[in-house]
Formats: C-alpha cells, sequence, structure tokens
C-alpha cells in the first residue's frame, strides 16, 4: 500500500485554468493520477483541453466527481482561502503547491482547519505526493513522475517512504534510490514554508503503519526544529530503518536560503544541530547528498 | 524584509506606543540642528545612531552620545563618511545614508519585548525579559529561565490577561504595569497588522521616579522591525521602505529575474534548480575542501532569458574561479538550460572551468545540445553525478585559488 493517496483517490486542480495548473493537471494525467475536473471560478460548466470538466466552486465539483483529493495553484493572495474552500468542501487531502502564500494566511488557515480533523494539508510551497504503482498510481503534484519506483519494480524488494522539505532535493534522492533498486512506497515534499500541513512526525507515522513502507528517508534543511522534534519522535516511536540528509550546513545565518522557512535565525535552526539530534537517535544521516541512497541502503540492511 | 530603527519607531508611535523623539537626518548639519531642537525641548544629552540594517552598531563605531551640537555635527559627519562595519556586515560594511539623533532618556531599568512567529506551534509567541538592552540570544542562551514566553491565539489575539500576567511576571509595578500591558497589547497588534517576522523592543525601559510619575514611565527606546516580503504586496507603504542601499547590486539584479541569489565569499559559482538542492549542492562543494561563492535558484519556471542572466551574475562575481550547474530537472526542463549555457557562452563567456550535470525532465535533448556546443565551450565538462560534479569542480579549479 501507500500512505495519503492511492488507486482510490480522485482529483481535482484548483485553478485549473492558469498555466500552472493546466500544464501539472496533464503531467498528473500522463502519469496515470485519477484526474477528475478542475475549480476555476467563472468558468464553471466549460472543459479543459484534456476533457475534463470545470467546477466554479469546490462543492460543486465534489458533487459533480466524488473528488476526494485537490492540488491547488492558486496564486499566494487566494490560496489560504482556496484551501479553506477545500476542507469545507470535504476535501480529505489537500496538496497547496502555490509558493509564496503570506505566513499570517497559513498561521489563520492552520487554526481554522483545527474544525476538519479529517482534512490532510499538504504544503504549502511544496512539490506535492506520489504514490508509485505498477498499476493505478497516483501524483499529485509537480515532480517528474518517471524516476519514481513501484515496490514491484524494485530489485531490492525494498520500498521506503521519502519526507522532504524541499523539491528537487526530494528527486535526487528518489533518483538515488531508484538507481539502487529501491523503491518508494509514497514520497511528499512537506514544504519549505515555516507554517504548513503535515510535518515530518505525522508522516512518520504513517509511515510506520503503512506495511509496504520498509523504511523512511526524511530530508530536512536549515530553519526552525521540526528536524530535532521528529529526532525524538523517532527514538521514542518509530521502529523502522531511517536515514536522513539536512541540507545548509554552509548556509550563513540571518539570510534566507530561496525558501521561506530556511534561515538561521537566533541561533537557532542550523544544519549542525540537526545533525546531532538526528544521529543522537540512532538515525543514519548521509553526511553528502550524494550519499542520500547510499544511507538508505545501509540503514536498510542492504550493505 | 527590515525596516531601519527610524522607521520601525514611526511605527511603533503610529501604534500608539510611547516612544521618545528621534529625528531622522540626511547629513551632519540636519544632526546639529536635531540637537540644537532637542536641546530647546529640554534635552540635555542626546545619542546619534547610524540607520542600518546590520546589529551591533554601538560596537562598531554607529552609536554616539553627544553632549553639544557641534558633537552632534561631527559624530554624524564620521558615521556618514564611510561604511560602517559590525559583526554582522562583513569586512566591506554598509554605507550610512541616514542618521538618527534622539534625545538622551534617564533609565531606571532596562528590559525586552518582541512577537515573532513560534513555528512548532504554528501562531505568533510573545518573548519577553527583563533582562533588556542586551542580545536576546545570549540570555538564552546563558539564564533560558530568565525569558518568558507567551503564545498568541492566530484568530483572538493577544488577550487582556495575558499582557497583564507577562506584565507582572517582569515584575512591573504600580502604574507601570498598566503602561507595560497596554504596550505589550499594542505590539502584538502591530505584529499581525503589519504582516510582520518580527516586531522588537529592546530596550523597553522605565524611567526614574519623578513628581509627576511617581512610578516612572515605561517608553521603547529600540525598535526592531522585520516584514513578511510575501505579505509585502498587501502592504504598499511598507514596500516603500526598502532601502536597496544594503543589498549587494548582484542581489537586487537577481531578484529582478526572478532568481534567488545570495552572494557568498567562495571561488565555486553555483547555479542550481530549487532552494534545497542549491543549499546541497553548496555543501558537496564544501565537502570537496572549496567554499561555494553564491547560492542561487533559478526556480522552477525560470526563462532562457533569467537563465542566462543567472550566468552573467555568477561570473561578474571577481571571486569566482569555476562554476557548478546542477539541475535536476522536474519543472525547470533541462534543454532550456543547456540552451542558457550555449547562450551565456556567446554572450558572457567562459573563461573559467565549468562542470555541468543534468539529470531529469529533457535530459536527453539537453545532452545533446552540450555535446555539440562542447567545441566551443572549451573549459565546459559534464558531469554524471553529484560526486563527480564536485570532483571534477574542485579538480579543475587550482587549489590556491580555491
Amino acid at each position: 500500500m501507500s500512505i495519503l493517496v492511492n488507486s482510490d483517490t480522485k482529483v481535482i486542480c484548483q485553478g485549473i485554468t492558469g498555466s500552472a495548473g493546466a500544464f501539472h493537471t496533464k503531467g498528473c494525467l500522463d502519469y496515470g493520477t485519477k484526474m477528475v475536473g478542475g475549480v476555476t471560478p467563472g468558468k464553471g460548466g466549460l472543459k479543459d483541453d484534456n476533457g475534463l470538466p470545470i467546477f466554479d466552486t469546490v462543492s460543486a465539483a465534489v458533487e459533480g466527481t466524488g473528488a476526494n483529493a485537490t492540488m491547488i495553484f492558486v496564486p499566494p493572495p487566494f490560496a489560504g482561502d482556496a484551501i479553506l474552500e477545500a476542507a469545507e468542501a470535504g476535501i480529505e487531502v489537500i496538496v497547496a503547491v502555490t509558493e509564496g502564500i503570506p505566513v499570517a494566511d497559513m498561521v489563520r488557515v492552520k487554526a481554522a482547519l483545527a474544525d476538519y480533523p479529517g482534512v490532510n494539508l499538504i504544503g504549502p510551497n511544496c512539490p506535492g505526493v506520489i504514490s508509485p504503482a505498477e498499476s493505478d498510481p497516483c501524483k499529485i503534484g509537480i515532480m517528474p513522475g518517471y524516476i519514481h519506483m513501484p515496490k514491484s519494480k524494485a530489485s531490492t524488494g525494498k520500498a521506503v517512504g521519502i519526507i522532504s522539505r524541499s523539491g528537487t532535493l526530494t528527486y535526487e534522492a528518489v533518483w538515488q534510490c531508484s538507481e539502487r533498486g529501491i523503491g518508494q512506497t509514497t514520497c511528499i515534499g512537506i514544504g519549505g514554508d515555516p507554517v504548513k500541513g503535515l510535518n515530518f512526525i505525522e508522516l512518520m507515522d504513517m509511515f510506520q503503519a503503512d506495511d509496504e513502507t520498509d523504511g523512511i528517508m526524511m530530508i530536512g534543511e536549515i530553519g526552525g526544529t521540526d528536524e530535532e522534534n521528529a529526532a525524538a519522535h523517532i527514538k521514542a516511536n518509530i521502529t523502522k530503518p531511517v536515514a536522513a540528509f539536512i541540507a545548509g550546513r554552509t548556509a550563513p545565518p540571518g539570510k534566507r536560503m530561496g525558501h521561506a522557512g530556511a534561515i538561521i535565525s537566533g541561533g537557532q535552526g542550523t544544519a549542525d544541530s540537526k545533525i546531532k539530534a538526528l544521529t543522537d537517535a540512532g538515525i543514519a544521516v548521509a553526511e553528502s547528498p550524494a550519499d542520500m541512497g547510499d544511507a538508505m541502503s545501509r540503514a536498510l540492511g542492504l550493505g | 524584509m527590515k525596516a531601519h530603527e527610524y522607521q520601525a519607531r514611526q511605527l511603533l508611535a503610529d501604534a500608539g506606543i510611547p516612544v521618545p523623539g528621534g529625528i531622522v537626518c540626511d547629513n551632519a548639519d540636519q544632526a546639529k540642528a536635531a540637537f540644537e531642537k532637542l536641546a530647546g525641548e529640554g534635552a540635555t544629552l542626546c545619542v546619534v545612531k547610524a540607520q542600518v540594517h546590520a546589529g551591533g552598531r554601538g560596537k562598531g563605531g554607529g552609536v554616539k552620545l553627544v553632549k553639544t551640537a557641534d558633537d552632534a555635527l561631527e559624530a554624524a559627519k564620521t558615521m556618514m563618511s564611510k561604511p560602517l562595519v559590525t559583526h554582522q556586515t562583513g569586512p566591506e560594511g554598509v554605507p550610512v545614508n541616514k542618521v538618527m539623533v534622539a534625545a538622551g532618556v534617564d533609565i531606571a531599568k532596562e528590559y525586552y519585548v518582541s512577537v515573532t512567529l513560534d513555528r512548532a506551534r504554528s501562531r505568533p509567541v510573545m518573548i519577553a525579559s527583563a533582562e533588556g538592552g542586551v542580545e536576546i540570544e545570549k540570555v538564552a542562551e546563558e539564564n533560558p529561565g530568565a525569558i518568558l514566553r507567551q503564545p498568541i491565539h492566530p484568530l483572538m489575539g493577544m488577550q487582556p490577561n495575558q499582557a497583564r500576567t507577562m506584565a507582572y511576571q517582569l515584575g512591573f509595578t504600580g502604574q507601570q504595569v498598566k503602561q507595560a500591558a497596554a504596550i505589550l497589547m499594542k505590539l502584538a497588534t502591530l505584529f499581525t497588522k503589519l504582516d510582520a517576522d518580527l516586531v522588537e523592543i529592546n530596550p523597553l525601559i522605565v524611567t526614574p521616579p519623578t513628581d509627576e510619575h511617581p512610578d516612572g514611565q515605561v517608553l521603547a527606546i529600540d525598535a526592531k522591525v522585520t516584514f513578511d516580503d510575501n505579505a509585502l504586496f498587501r502592504h504598499k507603504d511598507i514596500a516603500e521602505m526598502f532601502d536597496p542601499t544594503e543589498t549587494p547590486a548582484s542581489e537586487l539584479k537577481a531578484k529582478e529575474f526572478g532568481l534567488s541569489y545570495i552572494k557568498l565569499d567562495g571561488t565555486i559559482g553555483c547555479l542550481v534548480n530549487g532552494a534545497g538542492l542549491a543549499m546541497a549542492t553548496m555543501d558537496i562543494v564544501k565537502l570537496h575542501g572549496a567554499e561555494p561563492a553564491n547560492f542561487l535558484d533559478v526556480g522552477g519556471s525560470a526563462s532562457e532569458e533569467a537563465v542566462t542572466e543567472a550566468f552573467r551574475i555568477i561570473l561578474d562575481d571577481p571571486n569566482v574561479r569555476g562554476v557548478l550547474v546542477n539541475i535536476f530537472g522536474g519543472i525547470m526542463q533541462c534543454d532550456k538550460i543547456a540552451r542558457a549555457i550555449v547562450a551565456a557562452a556567446t554572450n558572457v563567456g567562459f573563461k573559467v572551468p565549468l562542470v555541468v550535470r543534468l539529470e531529469g525532465t529533457n535530459v536527453e535533448p539537453a545532452r545533446e545540445i552540450l555535446e555539440k556546443a562542447q567545441s566551443d565551450i572549451p573549459t565546459m565538462q559534464t558531469a554524471t553525478d553529484l560526486t563527480d560534479a564536485a570532483r571534477k569542480i574542485t579538480a579543475a579549479v587550482p587549489a590556491e585559488a580555491a
């Protein structure tokens, strides 16, 4: 199995008529995702280039298609509202790809989401989630699908779950695993913002409970204390092998390294502190970004 | 984005927080006049403060106490005559274009208070300490028990009981409690209203007792405000406060082209897509014994023109002795990068070694483009993976240069 998304996941795209929304809706369809429609207010009743129905509201899209997941490409000023609209309409998996949402908006959205305990928000500012499978794979987001490997095709017979704050660095990790014959059950980019939906800990628990997942790779970066918190959680609760990499050892303090959340401030959030916390928790931390696949291999006992 | 002290003090004053008057000056003559004005209002002592974003101004000579108008003029002249170097600016320092002259205030006790984001709890948090006037990071390290934290509800905002409790816990007494609690409430509101990353008063002070104020007055002396860049679209007035003079020209240029670029001190220029991979690329350069010259994330949707500009920015850095390109194509298509490399070779020229590692979307056509261009770009090598790339670039750049 996989976590969060699988062959039963029916996906809509909020912002389907924008250039990014349209492009990645096609990309997800091509990968095999059950894309069932999209939402753009004012364009309800039309169809997109793939023949998917467009709705004015998320609730109409849910009613018309039975969608249970959404991929959001709505521009930053309106993206927080789009997340809440999806939650209100009963969508269970909300993937917010949008980059640049004001932090204060996400603070309020996150507080409001407490009213919707069944909702899983991924992101924002993230590549999305993918569960590769030989038949009925599901990709919700912007990652290149072809680098991923389902467990059934993995030469080692093993598959791992991957959780990452970064986009392209996740692709690097996935590619290194696939090259070594390690498949993936589900890969989640949790996003580079300081306030976000699912975090390392919740996803670790999901992977721990998933029978197909043999190990977990986490990719963190400078800023905040999520990795330190995850390390403590892994030590206490996760029995599956875990490998990790932390980006930003060379990053200077006080400078925001691209991601809104990737900043060392007030002496907190350094790579060294995170690496130490993970190592102390007995987790295999890759020294170099080129060794992420090998670290996972070693953690799985593949030599 | 950071505000200058004079701007931050104004924002606090506008929010109803008592801030002693300060006069911002563009030149030394204005500083002299400012002293005379403040002296006319009863000040016997003034402080001249360089208006730069960097911390550590005092030790760097950016803060001077003055007792006469001529001293104010001299202090301002000295400060504005050369870049100010502090432990936060780097050896080249930052230009001082403005100074602020403020009346000296008698201080009985100093406090620290700020509001920032508590990332772990996804909500604002007020941080306060009765050990004010010093760096809060130091207090946090040496005496963590001296720091109070009050989470603020994202939808309710700070409650009067929370502000009151904090004022008592900080040790305010008598009439001070009401004054301090009001300031804490206003500061919390201001954080949200401004879409700030940080609002900080350091020090918040109590003045010695007088006949008029037997319990002293609670005043904000120095203030710091930084803003959430992502929210500037709804704060035009704040966006106008941006002072480009403290940002390197290369970073401003990069911003114009939608590139995320930060200049560093090393010799290996890095061009990468994605912030995480860009940091990881810097890390692997360092692991192989060299130092990165920059952080550069071209993003997912940069045009060929923007990527060409990225090469120009990297190559304009005189410290750069070699360039490492690391692209894992997702949204970004590798062939676009390959074409930009060819364009940069023509328009800018690669005199230094160039190592290119491409993987992901459209990697095959990209490799063909580079193969064809190889003879025109003799300094270029291609790499198969990250380690190979790091090895090749560090081998190509002489150790003494690195």
